[in-house]
Parts: C-alpha cells; sequence; structure tokens
C-alpha cells in the first residue's frame, strides 16, 4: 500500500518553469481573448456610456459602445411646446454646451423665418457662445486629467469655470441652461458692469491657460501617455463624419466659424489651432490652444460691441419691452399672443450648423405653418464622433482606451437627446 | 522658579508654568511649583500635575467635566456615519457637472468630510443620483443600489429624478418608482449650495435617526428579490447584464 | 448654392442613367435651403454623384415623420462640401407600410449610428445595414418613439396628497 502510493508519487512531476511558460504564452495569447463590460456606471466614461471591450491581454481587439442610457426624447418633447418655449427644453441636450444648442436651433428657426438679428444681439451672442466654449474646454480639461491621474488640474479648471459661471448668473440669472439665447437676438441686454467683470476675467484667463500647460503640456507622464497613442487620419475621420477638435488635430482646418461663418464670426480675427499627427496629444493641444483663441474673440467681440436692440423687434416673433405694455394696446396683444400660442413659423425645412466645441452642432427644423415644430433634430457631433472611438483605439493598450475615450470628448447628453 | 519667556493659560484658565517632560513624570522638581501651591491656580490642579493627588468633591467632578463626554452608542455610531458619508461616483446629465462643482473649491464638500467619492458602490454608502434617469438606466441603477452595504441612503438630485423634472415623456422614470429616496433637492440644475443644503439635511436625518436598514425604513419587508430562482433568471433586468449587449 | 444651380444639379441627376428621369422627384429651393427630394431606390447612386461632385462629406442622416401626408416617412442627407464650403440636402420618402431605403452606411460610415437611429425612432429598414439594431431605446422596446402619432407619454406628477406611503417617504 505505502509501495502503490509512493509510486504515484514519483511519477507526477512538474515540467520545469521554462516549458510551462512557453506552453502557456506561445498557446494561450494568441487565443484566448476576454470581453470586458465597460458599464455605463464607471468613473472614467465621461456620463453613462457603456463599453463592450474585447481585449487579447491588455491590447484592445475591438471596442463597441453601447448608448441610450440617458436618452430623454428631448426631441419629440420639443414638438409639444412652442417655438420658443422648446429654447430650455432643447438646451438640455450636450448639457456642457447650452448656448450652442440653442443658437443651432434658434438659428435654424430665424432661416426659416428669414429674421434680421440685430447686430449687437450677434456680438452678444458670440460673446457668451464663446465663454461657453471656455467653460466646455475646461470642464474637458479637468476631467480629462483626472482620468489620465493628474488629479488637482480638476480643481483648477473649475476654479475658472466658477468665474466663467457667475458671469454668467450676472448675465442671464442662471449658471447653466441659462435660456438666455431667444430666436431673434438674446433675451435680455447685459446688464451694467458685466463688461467690466468680463474684463477683469479676460485678463487672468490667458495666465491660467499658460498654467495648466506649464504642468501638463511638457509633463513626461503626459507625453508618454498621449503622445502617439491612438492616431487617426484625416481620410477615415472624414469618412466617419468626425468634426471639431478631433478633425482638427489630425491636420484638416475646417472650422465653421471661419469657413461657413454665421452670427457676424467674420467681424473677428482669431487663428484656428490645427494638429499634425492626430494622436491624442495633439487633440488634448488644439483644445488647449483654443482657450487662448476664445480669449481673443470675446475681447475682440466686447470692444466692438455696437449699439442697437438686444432682440428684433418685430414684435410678431420677440416679446416687447415690459414698459410698452401699460400704455400700448397692440404690444398687449403681441405679449399675449407670443405667450399663450406663440409665435407661428411658415411652413419649410431647414438646417442650421454651428462649430460647438465638439464639432458641428446642426439643428434641422421642419415646421407646418402652425407654432409647434413638427420635428426638431440636432445633428450632435459627439453622437457621430464616437464612431471613431473603435477605429481608434483598435490594437493600443487599455489605458490608452482610458485617454481616448478622454480626448474624444464625449458628452452623452448630446449622444443619447 | 523656572518660568519660561511665554505662559500658557488652559481654556479654564489655569496658568501652566513650563517644566521638562522630566520634571512632569517625577512629579515636580526641586525648583518648580509645589502641586496646589501656585497662587495662580487657586484651588483648581494643573493637568500635568492631576495625576500626583488624589482629587475629591468638587475639584473631581470638575476635572471629570473638563475631559470625559458620555453619550449613548447608537448616538455615537449616528454621528460617525453621518460625517463621513461615502458617495458614489455617479452621474447621469447636467446635474453630474453641478455635483463635480460641490468637490471643487468654491463649495468644498471636504468641509465636511464627503470628499472619498467611491467608484465601488461596495465601499459606498450615499447614491446621489443626479441626473435624468431613462428607461434603459433605471434596471443598472435599481442593481449598484442593491450592491451597496447597509446602511446606505439615496438623493434624488435635480427635478429630472425627483418628478419627471422638465421631460414628462415616455422616455424618463422618476426615481420615486424604483429606489426610496430620502432626500429631494429641486433645481433644474440645483445650485452647488443647494445640493450642499440637501446633503447637510441628510446629515442632520441620519444625526438624529440612526436608521435600520432600508427596507424597515420603507416599509418594504418581503420584497426581497432572489436571483438564483427560475422567474428571476427569466427578468429582463437579469438579461441586461448577461451578454445581451 | 442657389436656385439657379439646384436646378442644373437636379437636371443633370436626372440626366445620368443610375438616376434616371424618375428618380428626382423635386428640387426646392425655400428659405435659402437647397433640397431634393429622390425616390428610394436611386439613394445610393444619387449620393454617388454628389459626391462626385464635391460633396463628399455626410454632414447628417436624420428621419422626419411628415404624418399625415403620404407618404409618411422621411430621411434626410445634409451633404457638405468643404472645398466650396457649400451644403446640399437630399431627402426620400417611404410609406410606412413599405419602409426599406437602402442603406448608405458602405460608402459613408458615418451613417452606421445615425440610420440604426432612424430605424430605432422611426422604424424605417435600411437594407444593407451591417448592424440594423436600436440604438437608444432598450432592445425589446415596442414601438418607434418619434412618429408623431406615438404618445407623448409621461407620468402623473407625485404630490404628497396622492404619494403612496412605500414610494418613498420615510415611515
Amino acid at each position: 500500500m505505502a509501495g502503490e502510493q509512493r509510486q504515484q508519487e514519483e511519477t507526477f512531476t512538474f515540467a520545469p518553469i521554462e516549458q510551462q511558460l512557453e506552453d502557456w504564452g506561445g498557446a494561450r495569447q494568441s487565443e484566448e481573448l476576454l470581453t470586458l463590460n465597460f458599464g455605463p456606471h464607471h468613473p472614467a466614461t465621461h456620463g453613462v456610456l457603456r463599453l463592450v471591450v474585447t481585449l487579447q491581454g491588455e491590447v484592445v481587439v475591438s471596442v463597441k459602445p453601447l448608448i441610450g442610457y440617458v436618452h430623454t426624447g428631448i426631441e419629440k418633447t420639443a414638438e409639444d411646446k412652442s417655438y420658443w418655449k422648446a429654447i430650455p427644453v432643447i438646451e438640455r441636450m450636450d448639457y456642457l454646451s447650452y448656448f450652442f444648442n440653442a443658437m443651432a436651433y434658434c438659428g435654424a428657426v430665424e432661416k426659416l423665418l428669414e429674421l434680421e438679428v440685430p447686430k449687437r444681439a450677434q456680438y452678444l451672442r458670440v460673446i457668451h457662445l464663446e465663454l461657453n466654449r471656455l467653460m466646455s474646454h475646461l470642464v474637458w480639461l479637468g476631467t480629462s486629467a483626472l482620468d489620465l491621474g493628474a488629479i488637482s488640474i480638476f480643481w483648477y479648471c473649475f476654479r475658472e469655470r466658477e468665474s466663467i459661471l457667475d458671469l454668467f448668473e450676472f448675465s442671464t440669472g442662471q449658471r447653466m441652461h441659462t435660456r438666455y439665447i431667444q430666436v431673434g437676438g438674446v433675451i435680455e441686454d447685459i446688464p451694467r458692469g458685466f463688461d467690466k467683470k468680463l474684463r477683469k476675467f479676460l485678463k487672468e484667463m490667458p495666465r491660467r491657460a499658460d498654467q495648466y500647460a506649464e504642468l501638463l503640456s511638457a509633463n513626461e507622464i503626459v507625453l508618454r501617455r498621449l503622445r502617439g497613442t491612438c492616431p487617426l487620419g484625416a481620410e477615415r475621420l472624414l469618412e466617419l463624419g468626425v468634426t471639431g477638435p478631433l478633425l482638427r488635430a489630425a491636420g484638416v482646418p475646417w472650422d465653421l466659424r471661419k469657413a461657413m461663418p454665421y452670427s457676424s464670426y467674420e467681424d473677428f480675427d482669431f487663428k484656428i489651432p490645427v494638429g499634425t499627427v492626430g494622436d491624442n496629444y495633439d487633440r488634448y493641444a488644439v483644445r488647449h490652444a483654443e482657450l487662448y483663441e476664445s480669449v481673443k474673440i470675446i475681447e475682440q467681440a466686447l470692444e466692438g460691441l455696437p449699439e442697437g436692440p438686444h432682440i428684433t423687434t418685430d414684435r410678431k416673433v420677440a416679446l416687447p419691452p415690459r414698459h410698452e405694455l401699460a400704455t400700448s394696446m397692440e404690444a398687449l396683444i403681441h405679449h399675449f399672443k407670443l405667450v399663450t400660442e406663440g409665435f407661428r413659423v411658415p411652413e419649410g425645412e431647414a438646417y442650421f450648423a454651428i462649430e460647438s466645441p465638439r464639432g458641428e452642432l446642426g439643428c434641422f427644423v421642419r415646421s407646418d405653418g402652425s407654432s409647434k415644430p413638427a420635428r426638431v433634430h440636432m445633428r450632435d457631433p459627439s453622437f457621430v464622433n464616437l464612431q471613431a472611438l473603435s477605429d481608434m483605439v483598435k490594437g493600443s493598450y487599455i489605458a490608452d482606451m482610458i485617454a481616448a475615450v478622454a480626448m474624444l470628448d464625449p458628452v452623452l447628453g448630446g449622444i443619447d437627446r | 522658579m523656572a518660568v519660561g519667556p511665554e505662559e500658557l493659560r488652559t481654556p479654564s484658565g489655569l496658568r501652566i508654568t513650563r517644566s521638562s517632560p522630566r520634571q512632569m513624570l517625577r512629579g515636580g522638581s526641586v525648583e518648580g511649583p509645589t502641586p496646589g501651591a501656585h497662587p495662580d491656580l487657586e484651588g483648581r490642579v494643573p493637568a500635568h500635575l492631576a495625576h500626583e493627588q488624589r482629587l475629591s468633591g468638587e475639584q473631581l467632578e470638575r476635572y471629570v467635566e473638563e475631559r470625559v463626554l458620555t453619550t449613548t452608542l447608537k448616538k455615537a455610531v449616528a454621528w460617525a456615519r453621518g460625517n463621513s458619508f461615502f458617495p458614489a461616483t455617479f452621474g447621469l446629465a447636467c446635474c453630474a457637472i453641478e455635483m463635480m462643482s460641490i468637490v471643487a473649491a468654491r463649495v468644498d464638500v471636504a468641509r465636511f468630510g464627503f470628499e472619498a467619492f467611491r467608484a465601488s458602490p461596495r465601499q459606498a454608502d450615499l447614491i446621489i443620483l443626479s441626473g435624468r434617469v431613462s428607461i434603459k438606466m433605471a434596471p443598472i441603477i435599481r442593481r449598484i443600489y442593491d450592491q451597496m452595504l447597509e446602511p446606505k441612503w439615496a438623493i434624488s438630485m435635480g427635478a429630472c429624478c425627483s418628478s419627471m423634472g422638465v421631460f414628462n415623456n415616455y422616455a424618463l422614470v422618476p426615481a420615486d418608482h424604483f429606489l426610496p429616496i430620502d432626500v429631494h433637492v429641486p433645481g433644474c440644475p440645483p445650485r452647488p449650495e443647494a445640493l450642499m443644503h440637501g446633503i447637510l439635511r441628510l446629515r442632520d436625518m441620519v444625526l438624529e435617526n440612526p436608521p435600520p436598514g432600508w427596507r424597515e425604513r420603507y416599509g418594504a419587508l418581503g420584497t426581497e428579490e432572489l436571483t438564483n430562482t427560475e422567474e428571476a433568471q427569466e427578468s429582463p433586468s437579469i438579461e441586461v447584464f448577461r451578454g445581451g449587449a | 448654392m442657389d436656385g439657379a444651380a439646384l436646378l442644373l444639379l437636379a437636371n443633370e441627376l436626372k440626366a445620368d442613367p443610375a438616376v434616371g428621369e424618375e428618380g428626382v422627384i423635386g428640387a426646392e429651393f425655400r428659405h435659402n435651403e437647397p433640397l431634393l427630394e429622390v425616390k428610394p431606390a436611386v439613394i445610393r447612386a444619387v449620393l454617388e454623384r454628389l459626391a462626385e461632385k464635391g460633396f463628399r462629406f455626410l454632414s447628417s442622416l436624420h428621419g422626419v415623420d411628415y404624418y399625415p401626408e403620404e407618404p409618411r416617412l422621411g430621411v434626410h442627407y445634409q451633404l457638405l462640401d468643404m472645398l466650396r464650403r457649400d451644403r446640399v440636402g437630399v431627402k426620400v420618402r417611404v410609406p410606412t407600410s413599405d419602409p426599406h431605403v437602402p442603406s448608405v452606411t458602405p460608402r459613408w460610415p458615418t451613417a452606421n449610428h445615425q440610420e440604426r437611429e432612424v430605424y430605432d425612432m422611426f422604424g424605417v429598414i435600411f437594407d444593407g445595414h451591417p448592424d440594423l439594431r436600436r440604438i437608444l431605446m432598450p432592445e425589446d422596446y415596442e414601438g418607434h418613439p418619434q412618429r408623431r402619432d406615438f404618445p407623448i407619454g409621461g407620468e402623473p406628477v407625485l404630490f404628497t396628497y396622492n404619494d403612496t406611503p412605500n414610494l418613498g417617504t420615510p415611515e
């Protein structure tokens, strides 16, 4: 009995460790794929984005984005409200660029109405749009740096963001989702003291952007993680419909503010930062450089702010000023009609596109002659840019995929609407 | 008598004279003050000499009052729980940006002890639903809430999850329909100060009324779900997580 | 692009054998917006010819419900010419009884998610799409929400007086 047992023990030997490693590494590495679910609840997905990633070791073989976890049916809700009452609803789509959502929608409606927007209103719109662009890029920078591990940048960026939100609160009354841009202009003129506060902010902002550059742009860890990772060429990006800083990072100088200017952008002198390689570092550098350009635009708009009405004088579209309601019967009737029913828009279909911080934000409005839109659709840039993710990260490490999602700057509110 | 250049006073008015640790251990130095004999002491005993003396009567009472705190275990635990919520990182939509603002420097949530946002629901005890809850996301949020350990609380931030908010339509679910919510914070989005107020109200609720498990709190005993039964396996909410893409 | 250029474009497309006379139903230029309407069967050929003319970037692909006019479901394609900085729109309309449109995804990969969204929201089936599934609504959802006869839905607002105790009010 003991002898048998000993026999069994003797015949049970392990192969030498090198042999084992070879067996394991050689055979398994090429076959075994792991499918990982980056669920909708994940700290690094910038919102409720679900990614199903197929990995071979740590190398990404394919990634499938699944969306719809914050779908709110905004486009259908907007069909239920009159044209100007739909603005607050539409602003809540891409929740970091709410002025842009309202601008695209108002631009499409103004196209249908063939309405002329006063010059002062256009300049005020530009000031607020560029402030919003700054704010969106600051949130992007803060959260992306957080993903990469540079945690303090989050606090610095949000400190600047608080200054911008103070400016928004000063001029519009709300920090986010301000319903400031209305059909025909802006809802209110800027208060006294706004330009002083804005000038103070504009003096500080470039210095703060320099601070971020000092901390990040030549930082070895940032360079190692972003330089050369997840590049995608311009040809493929154009096929995928990508616009915005992603396309500019790949070398294509396409910016709707310069190419097809709207709302007096042709009056301002600014540059478009363009990258060369199209990797993660260029995407970061392009957005960082846009911070300076936005400051320039706001300065010029503030200097050249013309006098005039802040909204169209067409009383059939815009509310009359309150003091007129006490004296003029017509004004009262217009006010009543606008608040209860809203203005009617002639039949037609229009598509109006602007340059939002993420790319081309287009708004399609179809009107059937009534006072409610028959169809509102936002061509959201993040929705289309997300299709580039799988091409970007094929063959790179999973850590690079995190950086790529951060540099893609997806805002799930816009993707899901 | 070795009196240093600075003379210190305790909050109760005792003047403490500096003496070296060795002197304190030995219980007074040859040159130091004799216990209880200093004219300023007026009968009270300095802290570093008290162990030398037996106290009694009023001196003893005062001594104990100044140093010992009594409470019940429940209150102490509630105090600890309420002052150290670990919120789960759970941002859905616009309100999430304002929730990030409370972590930022202006409205600093670290002042109150809540800055440790945990990514894993197993380590978190507070879920702040910030943003609109769509029908696709609701079972996932429920799953995350179930993964959190007792005691746990939920704050519904913003109008969209408290009621339907700005969007009363087919795609959204108010959070009350699938989660027991402790505090609703109104606003669209609520200011960071408003959210902070909501969290502090929750803290007050926890401090005064230490909670049993949420099923007792909300009368939901008997609603436990078992995931290893036949019907449960076919339920669509479980299907979402089993490879169904 | 102005009205005259749009008409010329429409005529060129009609003359093209792949599109044909009946392929182009109409061309309208209203409110500064050039829009061509074509038959669903020739949409791929039309987009290909437009790409050859320079409109190589497909900006947007979206659906519209023209209820109660027939044919009810429309799909709009917005094309952009980056060199000449010009836009043109193409639309097709299909009835709900036969909502099939050839998919343009093989030639324009950007249409992938956008066609899935039109399928999800309106029920237009794109033939030739590599992976036509619902994208925004849950996989097993029934109905096409953005059709105009789909009810908007919603819940009655919960006030305290109609709030039942188990729904979230402590004790």
